[in-house]
Formats: C-alpha cells, structure tokens, sequence
C-alpha cells in the first residue's frame, strides 16, 4: 500500500483557512469603526468621478468669458460666483479636477514604476550599483521638495508635461529607498534563497518574486504622495512656475483670487482653496488609514 | 567513480564590524563555517550528514546547491563542475541540483498560488506548452501524495505537511537527478516526519534520486541513508555506511551524539557519555582537534593536528585514540 496516498484527507487541518468574504467583512467593519477614513474614501471616489465626467458636470464652458457676469458673488446662476473675466467658478474648479488629479496619478505613477525597478534592482544587487544610487537620492533629497520642483519647472519650462517630471522626481527618492529597505529584508528570507535554487535569474527573483512582497508600505506612500503632489503643483501654479493660464488649475485660480483679497471677492480664492484642501487631506487619510491597516504596530499612533 | 563528488570544500565568512582601523593591523577575522569537507554520494543513493545546529550543515547544503559560492575546494555533481559555473551555465545546472528547504512556509513565495510556485521550474528549464506545464504539475503534486485541488491555494491556505509536500513538488518538477534535504522534517509535527520521509525514500526509489540528507535527527538518519557523515564545527570527524556507524561508533563526538539519543526500553542503560561545555566559537582558529576543549578523552595528544585515518574499510575516523 502506498504511503503517499493514504494522508491526502488527514492532512489538511492545521492551520484556518481564510477565506475571502471573510476579509471583505473585516474590511467593512473596519470602515463603520473609521467613520473619518470611510469619508476619506468617499471623498476620494467623488473626486474621481467628477475629473472622469467634468465635461457632463459643469453647468458653463470653464474658459469661456462672459462680459455680462463679471466677478458676480455666488448666486443660484453661479453656485460659486465668477471671476475677473465672466469665467464660471465652479465650472473652473471641476474642470481642473481633471488636469490636477492626472498630473499627480501620472507623476506618482512615473515615479513609482522608476522607483520600484531602481530600488529593487539596487537593494538585491547590492555593491557599487547600490552605492551609486543611493548617493543619486541623496543628492535628490538634499533638496527640499519644493525647490527640486521649482528648479526644474524653471529650467525646463513651465509645460503640462514638465510639472508632472518635476513632481514624479520629487517623488522618486521616497520610493527608491523604501523598496531599498524592503529588498534588504525580504532578499535575506528563505523564499529567495528557494527562488534562485530553482533556477530563477536574479532579475526575475528580484522583480517576480521578491519585488511584489515589497509593495504594501509603497501604496501607503504612493496615496500620501498623491495628496503632496496636488499641493506642489498647485504651489507650482500659485508662484507661476506651475500649469499656465487660461488653462484652469486649482493653484493658479487661487493666485489669480488672491489679487483680489483686498477688494473682497472672497469666492475666487476660498473655493479653489477649498478644493486642494479638501483633496490633499482626503489622500492623507486614506494615506494614514492604509498605514494602520498594513501595520498593525503602528495602530493609534500618528 | 562516484555521482556527486565533493573535495576540500571551505566555506568562510568574513566578519563585519571589525571597523576599518583595526582591519589595518591584522587580516580581517573570518567564520571558518566549513572547513575542508570531502565525501562522495554513489547514484541513487543517499548520504546523511549530521551534526548539531551551527555546525556548518546548511552552510554545506548552499555551497553545493551554489546558493553560497565556497571560498575552496570543488564539486562535481554527474558531469557538472559544479564550483567553476557561474551565470547562465550555473543557472541552467541548477536544473539538476534541487534543493528542499528546512522552514516550509517561508521556502514558499506567500504570493504564489501552489501552481505557479510547481510550475516555474518548468517555465524556467523546459519549453512545454502552458497546458502541459498544468497537467506536468497535476502529475508531480499526485507524486507527492497531494490533490491537484490545492492548485489553487496560496501556501498560508495549507496545511505544514501540505506545505513542505509542495516544497517537495517544486523540488521534483523539473526532475532532478540530485537533491539536497536540508532539514526537510525539522520543522514538522511529529506525526507528519514520518509520512514525510517515507513518502522521500520511495520517490528516491522509483525516481531513482541521490539525495544529500542533512538532520539532527538520528532516527530519521539511519531510515535514509546508506552511508553518514558526522559534522564537528565545519569539519568531518568520522565517515562511515549507516549501520557500520550506528554499531561501532568511533569518534567521541558520534558516541555523544548516539547516546544523546533516548532509548525507548527502560532497561537498557546506554554507558553515559556526555560533552561538557558548549561549541566554542567558530572564530577562534583551532589547531589540534577541535572537540578537545569538550572531549571525555582529552589529552596532550589532541593539541596535536588530527590526521582522519581509515580504521575498518570505508570507516574514516578524525581522532587520535580511534
């Protein structure tokens, strides 16, 4: 009789199963527990959709002047008012939804693409390769995020294009060293040692295999980045390094509103104001929440 | 002549944090792990080689799977020169040369379902069709006494027998002529070892395997192998076929290890024969024999360099007293 055959039923019984319904319920009663995180979320999701539909949502064309509103308070015709030009507010606001949340979702996905393949590269290698790096994010981070930003919007010009390098390389370094760090741990565990026995190529066991068993704290840094990516070009815009004008960007509206702060037209800087506010902190919440939900030691503490 | 064949085989470590200015003066410290190792494995049999932890076992295990690169010596596995490869010939050798893992839950990828971890060897060293891949890893996990419905599972999702089973699997599925069992029960339930090791002994028969069989495990051992070498702080201390060793122990450090083990007949009153003291450190170099600063038997004489001597055909004994 064979002995193999005879322990397939009996040996299957140590350790619980989780299934997926089950996370999906964990999920959702962390969510009722995290009323602000679940905002957060919402947030989030209404953001999106309104840069996916702007063109459906908004009530005027966003750059046409209307000389007959001009610099109108909010009213029932315009929720929001208008600006110097006759230009509807809101239409503004929701029209560059659009343009801030692709240039952040394009720079942080830029960078992160760059930073994972560097840092995972450099953290299994190891050696010259690895010190070459790290003292290229060194040089990167002896900036401070915003001068990085503003140095190369200025030298390479102010385009769409140029805004989202400037914020992916503010970016990188962040990323670079955390799959840094995580391949020096995960590159010592059994399961790589397993995957080049096998016979895997060290490209392949750094990307395939250990790679992903790097991401979790990524996509924590990547939606708190998302949230700092919004606020630097808008920071960009606001000093005029940023998007140009007349196309509609929450940093240049609110520069544009803030020249007329004395006169008080207060709805032309408080509401594209609101807006970065309420995005920058929706990404930090989520950021925070993913964090906690990742890493349980660091549950409470901020 | 012999299938797998190792001779000399060093394995040192050099020690960080020695700082740079005291590396000025004297050469940087090293961990001799394994020191001047040879034995040969006959085809399709097995060798076991024991020796309590932090005596250099594994660190043999990935000097022969070329998971470590040795600092000497040479090992030839079949035709392959196993020690000169490098890069894509040493990767396309490792085809031959598996190895199972003593942890089976971290050997594992936590996110490879239980297909792709069994199937990536194929992907790796063969051209079969995604298909026949599938249906190669139906028929290796049936070898390995698991149903194809774990295919599926991600290894948090089994059972540690289920576990090191596919461990196994992913070992075999290229069919290997020669495979290194480092620990493969160490970290199972008792009620499992058993099962484990003789589901290995008939694979090694009907796949006509040579296995390298590394334990503490004395019992699981003497089951295995045909032939023992007893490791002692990176060196070999006494070689012998299994049950030559078992009855006629030669070497201090083999009588210590068996009488270590229990005997399961209350009568029997094994002679105590216990090693005081613990493994000195690696880092200091030795010169005479390295067991006699624990050794029962010690005396001048083992201060002395101990030259291993064959004291009955095949019997090789690393003592001055054998």
């Amino acid at each position: 009789m064979s002995v193999v055959a005879q322990d397939v039923a009996d040996d299957r019984d140590d350790d619980a199963i989780v299934a997926p319904t089950a996370r999906w319920r964990r999920a959702a009663r962390w969510l009722r527990r995290n009323p602000v995180s679940a905002a957060a979320i919402v947030v989030i999701g209404l953001l999106v959709f309104i840069a996916v539909f702007a063109p459906v949502l908004e009530p005027y064309k966003p750059d046409v002047p209307d000389p007959m509103a001009v610099l109108k308070p909010p009213s029932w015709a315009h929720p929001l008012g208008t600006d110097g030009f006759g230009r509807d507010v809101l239409s503004r606001i929701i029209d560059a939804t659009t343009l801030d949340l692709s240039i952040a979702l394009a720079a942080t996905l830029v960078a992160l693409s760059i930073g994972m393949v560097v840092g995972a590269l450099s953290g299994y290698r190891g050696g010259w390769v690895d010190l070459i790096v790290l003292r290229l994010v060194d040089v990167l981070m002896a900036f401070p995020a915003f001068v990085l930003a503003m140095g190369i919007t200025a030298a390479l010009g102010n385009s769409i294009a140029n805004v989202a390098i400037a914020l992916s390389m503010t970016q990188l370094p962040a990323y670079i060293r955390l799959v840094r760090g995580e391949m020096l741990r995960v590159r010592t565990l059994e399961y790589a040692e397993a995957a080049v026995s096998i016979g895997n190529p060290s490209w392949r066991v750094a990307l395939v295999h250990l790679l992903p068993n790097c991401l979790p704290p990524l996509t924590v840094q990547a939606t708190l980045a998302m949230g700092y990516a919004v606020l630097t070009m808008a920071s960009l815009s606001f000093i005029g390094l940023g998007i140009a004008p007349p196309q509609s960007e929450w940093g240049s509206m609110t520069a544009d509103g803030a020249t007329y702060m004395s006169t008080g037209e207060w709805w032309l800087f408080v509401f594209p104001g609101v807006a970065i506010v309420v995005t920058v902190l929706a990404f930090n919440l989520v950021g925070d929440a993913l964090r906690d939900l990742l890493d349980p030691r660091l549950r409470g503490t901020r | 002549m012999s299938f797998v064949s190792v001779r000399g085989l060093d394995k040192h470590f050099p020690v960080r944090g020695a700082g740079w200015l005291s590396r000025r003066n004297r050469p940087a410290p090293v961990v001799r792990a394994v020191d001047g190792i040879s034995f040969d494995i006959d085809r399709g049999r097995t060798l076991g080689l024991v020796g309590e932890s932090g005596c250099g076992k594994s660190t043999v295990a990935r000097c022969v799977t070329r998971l470590l690169a040795p600092s000497a010596g040479t090992i030839r596995i079949g035709d392959k020169q196993l020690d000169r490869l490098e890069g894509e010939p040493l990767r396309a050798a490792r085809r031959d040369v598996q190895m199972v893992f003593q942890d089976p839950l971290a050997a594992l990828n936590p996110r490879m379902s239980v297909e792709r971890a069994v199937s990536e060897p194929l992907r790796l060293h063969t051209t079969l069709s995604p298909a026949e891949q599938r249906e190669r890893v139906r028929e290796i996990l049936t070898e390995v006494g698991l149903r194809t419905d774990v295919m599926g599972r991600y290894p948090h999702e089994l059972s540690g027998g289920q576990r090191q089973r596919v461990n196994i699997a992913r070992a075999l599925a290229c069919a290997p002529s020669f495979v290194v069992l480092d620990e493969p029960t160490s970290a199972l339930d008792v009620s499992l070892r058993a099962r484990v090791i003789l589901m290995l002994e008939e694979l090694r028969e009907r796949l006509g395997l040579t296995y390298l069989f590394i334990s503490h495990d004395l019992a699981t051992v003497k089951y295995l192998a045909q032939r023992v070498v007893v490791m002692y702080l990176g060196t070999v201390v006494e070689e012998a076929d299994t049950d030559e060793l078992f009855a006629h122990p030669r070497h201090p450090y083999t009588r210590a290890l068996l009488a270590a083990v229990p005997v399961p007949d209350p009568k029997v009153r094994g002679e105590p024969f216990v090693l005081s003291g613990e493994i000195p450190s690696p880092l200091e170099r030795h010169e005479g024999c390295p067991l006699r600063s624990r050794c029962p038997m010690a005396s001048a004489i083992c201060a002395q360099p101990v030259v291993p001597r064959e004291v009955s055909p095949g019997h090789v004994v690393a003592c001055h007293f054998a």
